[in-house]
């Protein structure tokens, strides 16, 4: 299955990730109205907590339900990997609002 | 604002003859392709039943009726009672409600994050201009900028100096970036020399660039405020 599919096929039921778990979001290229900016697509961060189940936007809006729900997060990412070039402390981070189809376990190193 | 009216002034001469005073050019000049959309789309609901012209304007009224001072009762509540403070930032939209704002017409959770002695929160929305109008009302122009949108996530700092802030590095500053359906309200530390003022007081030193993080309160001084000096004599 394309990671396209995987997108519009992936039906939670309940949070698949922990608070503290490592993740990383898709890299895909998806048209439409999507709420995960490209910049953090890619890129491996921590869920700093599992904020609830709500429609899915990208499916509200074009008229559709926004069903099955899906599960958001809070997902911190350390800014020196986001921005290779970031100026600031290393302990900088960005909080992200991501839903679950966007997400898989990071692979640990 | 290129309204001439805004910046025009009025104090050194008097509208007699001969004097042309600018008109403010009317609202209806820009009307945009988005704008007519908007006409087209609430005429048709309201015609089909769907939504009345008077729900519209109440919703119109009440996101219009909305200032920081919301957000500034909110954070002042939270400095003087603990209980409210870990139940604020617990489930930001439970405790507002429970202070009597109406949340519901904003379908969103509301998600409040604390500044400390370590950590300096920002707040952004780089999509589009996700913010915390329940609390602050309308956002200003410059958070729904191009600029601000894009160079908050990946040079907060240099965009706080431009603010008039510097963080120092020891201090953390952790960017959030509102993409979905949480909206962020900063609560600033408490300003130093502040211990003694109620919670109305403090209400009035909170200021909306330090409820979105472009900013943090200075110590409170009461001769400076130009206010009623406090007794520090033991009581």
């Amino acid at each position: 299955m394309s990671a396209a599919a995987a997108i519009r096929t992936a039906m939670p039921e309940a949070p698949a990730f922990k608070q503290g778990q490592s993740v990383r979001v898709l890299k895909v290229d998806a048209p439409g109205h999507i709420r995960t900016p490209r910049y953090i697509r890619g890129k491996n961060g921590v869920i700093e907590r599992f904020v609830g189940f709500f429609k899915n936007p990208e499916e509200l809006a074009y008229g559709r339900s926004g069903l099955p729900m899906r599960a958001l997060y809070r997902v911190r990412f350390v800014q020196s990997h986001v921005w290779p070039d970031y100026r600031g402390a290393a302990a900088d981070t960005i909080d992200i609002d991501l839903y679950e189809h966007w997400l898989q376990p990071a692979k640990t190193a | 604002m290129n309204d001439p009216h805004d910046t025009h002034d009025h104090g050194d001469h008097t509208h007699g003859a001969g004097h042309r005073h600018p008109f403010q050019p009317d609202h209806d000049d820009m009307l945009t392709y988005p704008r007519k959309l908007e006409m087209a789309v609430r005429e048709l609901l309201i015609e089909k039943g769907i939504i009345t012209a008077d729900e519209v304007r109440k919703v119109v009224e009440d996101i219009e009726s909305r200032t920081p001072e919301g957000g500034a009762r909110v954070v002042a509540r939270a400095w003087t009672d603990p209980k409210f403070k870990q139940a604020l930032l617990e489930d930001g939209t439970e405790a507002c409600v429970s202070m009597g704002f109406e949340m519901a017409l904003y379908d969103v959770k509301l998600t409040v994050v604390e500044n400390t002695p370590q950590v300096h929160n920002l707040i952004v929305c780089t999509l589009c201009s996700c913010y915390p109008r329940m609390l602050l009302g309308l956002p200003p122009a410059w958070y729904k900028s191009r600029a601000y949108r894009s160079r908050a996530v990946n040079e907060p700092r240099a965009v706080l100096r431009e603010f008039g802030l510097e963080v120092p590095d020891a201090v953390t500053v952790r960017v959030h970036d509102s993409t979905a359906d949480l909206r962020y309200l900063v609560l600033p530390m408490r300003p130093a020399g502040s211990e003694d003022l109620s919670e109305e007081e403090l209400t009035a030193l909170v200021t909306r660039d330090s409820m979105i993080g472009t900013a943090v309160l200075q110590p409170f001084k009461a001769e400076k405020e130009g206010r009623k000096g406090r007794s520090t004599d033991a009581r």
